[in-house]
């Protein structure tokens, strides 16, 4: 099968420096790629073209074989849902309402959800465990139980291609895990195909298929996350010395920082 | 205490029944656009039975059922008089509330109204030019405020447009400049003007309906018909903006288009609105936030709501507004900003500036 979505020589700058540089990339079938990279390494900026968000100045963008830059807005958003870093709605809504949202590009022209798209809502806010939250106000909610809701539109949106924007870096431990056990647990059952950016090396190693590693813009190495994430690697991007063993039950690679200072405690990423 | 809460997050599914209201459903609008119409109407008939001639609503009715007649005066005073405005204050309500909602919605901001953008004071500028040259208030006056309006509108969105996109920050800041250098010249003409012609300047710019003819309402009508129309096709857009642009482009809306359409289609029918009835402050800012608290925020029933709402809201006004101190009269301004500002005072305090609903 020919791969959801492939870049290939990608370019993209907003002003006049390069963000992105000659991206090659292919997202399979039921696959998890994690992307990591330093602040400012263009990592949102890469989902954002994959999305088709932002325009491209070289290369190709391919969505299921066709250029992205043919495809309309509503057309990609059935194809391609987002999970963005986060959301401010300036009026209140209920969560009901925002979950919904994620129907938009499949209603038409008659503008009000069916009893269809209410039983897709329903399984979304089941999944993400956001049910109870359903009456209440999008503002009342906490950082961690807002991403949650909005895992649970771009799920309703129903698209093949999932986009995690650092899904998880207002989650406590617990909701981490749970978010990366849904996202496989989605691929396995759905086959959905899923990009997810995240800050939590050690564990998106545990669950990603492949990981890329980013810096400045450039692909500093992608592969299966034993060979992406090495000692070298990592201190070499992150300009940060840490020590890489295997985490002892899933024998996924383990980040540990080093701090400058050797009596102090280490903290694992 | 975080895996206390989420254990009966497991076990408590809402009540089925009770999650039916959770969403917009096409009856609910229909119901809700009747009642408000059906207050419309009973507004709009009182409102008719009052003024300095006493003809009581058991007239009217008894008249329109056929029981009764109805003198010359009494026929010329109702239909001449208060009926076009009545209709002219109730379009005029409907224009700045809708134009309100949707401002709010597309710049994102609580605080937005319809003239946030320079309309009110380009329009200004073109009225108050055409009251000092004399110019009648059937036409005149109106087109050359309708032309004030448009221009300002056009060269703030002019201004904002960066690669074929408005950005809704510079949106507001430019909103903001030309508003201070209209009211400098509107300044100058005032204070150039001494004679009755100021009277009518001053109340211009308060908000004026005392001039409503029935042909004002002829040619205002198809525009806010047309235009309200296609705003609500886009009802369910505005609701994915308000949670950011970019989320919404994702989602599937194509955010430049509609920003372009609405800015547009909203100035269009408020510089026909500002160029009949002056400037009316609050109605645009204070009806859509109250129908809000009352219904939530989803735009395919707050926008038929608070565009119903300020037809109510500024009739009851303009209607206080004629004959609180009759024979004399008040510029309805006056009386939309004496109520507005208190009750939004009041909502600020007692709801915070979050706007959620209870």
């Amino acid at each position: 099968m020919d791969p959801d979505l492939i870049l290939r020589d990608v370019y993209f700058r907003y002003d006049s420096q390069w963000c992105l540089e000659g991206i090659d990339f292919e997202l399979k079938r039921g696959e998890i790629v994690g992307i990591i990279g330093p602040n400012g390494s263009g990592k949102s900026t890469l989902l954002k073209i994959m999305d088709g968000l932002l325009r491209i100045q070289k290369g190709e963008i391919l969505l299921f074989n066709k250029p992205i830059s043919r495809y309309r807005r509503g057309d990609i958003a059935r194809h391609i849902a987002m999970v963005p870093q986060e959301e401010t709605f300036r009026f209140s809504f209920l969560v009901s309402e925002v979950v919904l949202m994620g129907r938009f590009s499949h209603l038409g022209l008659f503008p009000f959800e069916g009893k269809a798209d209410l039983e897709i809502a329903n399984q979304s806010m089941s999944l993400t465990g956001t049910l109870n939250l359903a009456t209440r106000s999008i503002h009342e909610l906490s950082g961690g139980e807002r991403q949650r809701v909005l895992i649970a539109r771009a799920l309703t949106q129903r698209a093949q291609i999932i986009l995690l924007d650092e899904p998880t870096s207002f989650l406590d431990i617990r909701h981490k895990v749970e978010t990366f056990e849904l996202i496989s647990y989605l691929t396995l059952t759905q086959g959905l195909s899923v990009i997810i950016v995240s800050h939590d090396i050690s564990l998106a190693a545990q669950y990603c298929h492949r990981m890329l590693l980013l810096n400045n813009g450039v692909v500093y190495k992608i592969g299966e996350p034993a060979e992406v994430i090495t000692a070298d690697n990592i201190s070499a991007v992150y300009q940060c010395p840490v020590l890489v063993d295997n985490n002892p039950i899933s024998k996924t690679p383990r980040v540990t920082i080093l701090s400058k200072r050797k009596d102090s405690k280490e903290e694992t990423v | 205490m975080n895996g206390m809460k989420d254990n009966k997050e497991q076990s408590i599914l809402p009540h089925p029944a009770k999650r039916e209201r959770q969403w917009i459903t096409p009856l609910k609008v229909v119901y809700t656009v009747l009642l408000l119409t059906v207050m419309l109407v009973i507004i709009a008939l009182i409102s008719l039975s009052l003024g300095p001639a006493k003809i009581s609503l058991k007239d009217i009715f008894t008249w329109l059922i056929g029981y009764n007649t109805i003198d010359q005066t009494a026929w010329m005073i109702l239909f001449k008089i208060r009926l076009p405005r009545i209709l002219l204050a109730g379009l005029v309500g409907f224009t700045l509330s809708l134009g309100g909602v949707v401002f709010q919605a597309l710049l994102r901001n609580p605080l937005a109204e319809p003239f946030i953008l320079g309309i009110s004071s380009g329009a200004a500028v073109g009225a108050i030019i055409g009251i000092f040259f004399g110019l009648g208030f059937t036409f005149g006056v109106p087109l050359l405020s309708f032309m004030g309006a448009l221009f300002t509108v056009l060269l703030v969105m002019g201004i904002s447009s960066r690669h074929g996109g408005l950005e809704s920050s510079t949106l507001l800041l430019t909103g903001v400049i030309i508003n201070a250098f209209f009211t400098a010249v509107i300044m100058f003409f005032i204070a150039t003007t001494s004679d009755s012609r100021l009277h009518s300047m001053l109340f211009w710019l308060y908000g004026d309906l005392s001039q409503s003819k029935y042909v004002q309402l002829s040619i205002g009508l198809p525009f806010i018909l047309i235009v309200s129309g296609i705003i609500y096709i886009f009802s369910r857009h505005f609701n994915l903006i308000v949670g950011g642009e970019e989320s919404a482009l994702q989602m599937g809306v194509e955010v430049e288009l509609l920003k372009w359409i609405s800015f547009l289609g909203i100035s269009l029918i408020i510089g026909i609105a500002v160029s009949f009835s002056g400037i009316i402050g609050f109605v645009g800012l204070i009806v859509p936030h109250l129908m809000r608290m009352i219904l939530g925020s989803d735009h395919r029933l707050l926008i038929p709501a608070s565009s119903l709402g300020g037809a109510i809201f500024l009739i009851a006004a303009d209607t206080l507004a004629r004959t609180i101190i009759s024979p004399s009269e008040l510029p309805v301004g006056v009386i939309t900003a004496f109520l507005g500002a208190p009750f939004f005072i009041y909502l600020l305090k007692s709801r915070g500036s979050q706007w959620t609903r209870t």
